[in-house]
């Protein structure tokens, strides 16, 4: 049943890694630890491109998405790290509950 | 059992466990070093889905930029020395059956669902019909990353500079 040639257990893969990354969000309270939940459900999603691609049609479409979206998960990273450091500076702490000001 | 179901199996318990790791480490550190696995793992497995290309670029993008750039915010901003729980989490119990029943909700739609059957499975490098897609069907998009990615560089160095006070 849980084999490399069958589409669901890589569909079952994606929805356990998008669970845990959904967890990560959903509890954490540092705001890094929430940036990296939301790269899980980003790989949770690329997994069912390629996955779908591969099993559908054959061609390579799918792992074009998984690349523009790796691409934007790049994006992301750094401008999301990059706030997450100007917060520190401000607050000293990068708790998402004691940054919820947007100013000083 | 196959040698590749098996390696199958292999790469899928690193995935998750590493997953696992993140969501539930007390540490933050962990969960920064757990990311590793996870990421790694995903490279395997497209590598199971004969995504050679992607597979690179998952392991040169995220192992390579993303993890250290998520490690070198974690030591930026954490005093090691300060807390022991560096990774507090709040309402885990809601999160924990929320998350649980959208997981179980997945899973019993995948298995009941007949998904139609791999074709002969062809391994072949993909790298220049990806090339080909890039600079023929997906040109506009392809050009659009560029500028999102000057973007960003640009607004990452505008963001976390210091502010000058007169």
């Amino acid at each position: 049943m849980f084999s490399p040639n069958d589409l669901s257990s890589y569909l079952i893969i994606g929805a356990i890694l998008f669970s845990l990354g959904l967890f990560t969000v959903l509890t954490r309270r540092n705001a890094i630890s929430v940036l990296m939940g939301v790269e899980l459900i980003l790989n949770s999603a690329n997994i069912n491109y390629v996955a779908f691609s591969h099993f559908s049609s054959g061609s390579t479409d799918g792992q074009i998405y998984a690349i523009f979206v790796i691409m934007l998960a790049a994006a992301e990273a750094a401008v999301g790290l990059a706030i997450v450091l100007a917060i520190f500076q401000i607050f000293h702490t990068i708790d998402v509950e004691a940054a919820e000001t947007l100013k000083e | 059992m196959e040698i590749s179901t098996a390696v199958f199996y292999l790469v899928a318990i690193i995935t998750v466990g590493s997953a696992a790791m993140v969501a539930f480490s007390r540490n933050i550190i962990y969960s920064a070093f757990s990311l590793l696995g996870a990421f790694g793992g995903v490279a395997g497995i497209y590598v199971f889905l004969g995504a050679d290309f992607v597979a690179a670029v998952q392991l040169l993008i995220y192992v390579g930029g993303i993890l250290v750039l998520v490690l070198f915010a974690v030591m930026l901003t954490h005093r090691i020395t300060d807390v022991q729980i560096t990774n507090r989490a709040a309402g885990r119990l809601t999160a924990l059956i929320v998350t649980g029943v959208l997981l179980y909700l997945l899973v019993e739609t995948v298995r009941g669902t007949s998904w139609a059957k791999a074709k002969e499975l062809v391994h072949q490098a993909t790298t220049g019909t990806i090339g080909d897609l890039f600079l023929e069907s997906y040109l506009l998009p392809f050009e659009l990353a560029s500028l999102v990615l000057l973007a960003a560089l640009i607004g990452a160095v505008v963001i976390s500079r210091k502010e000058i006070k007169e």
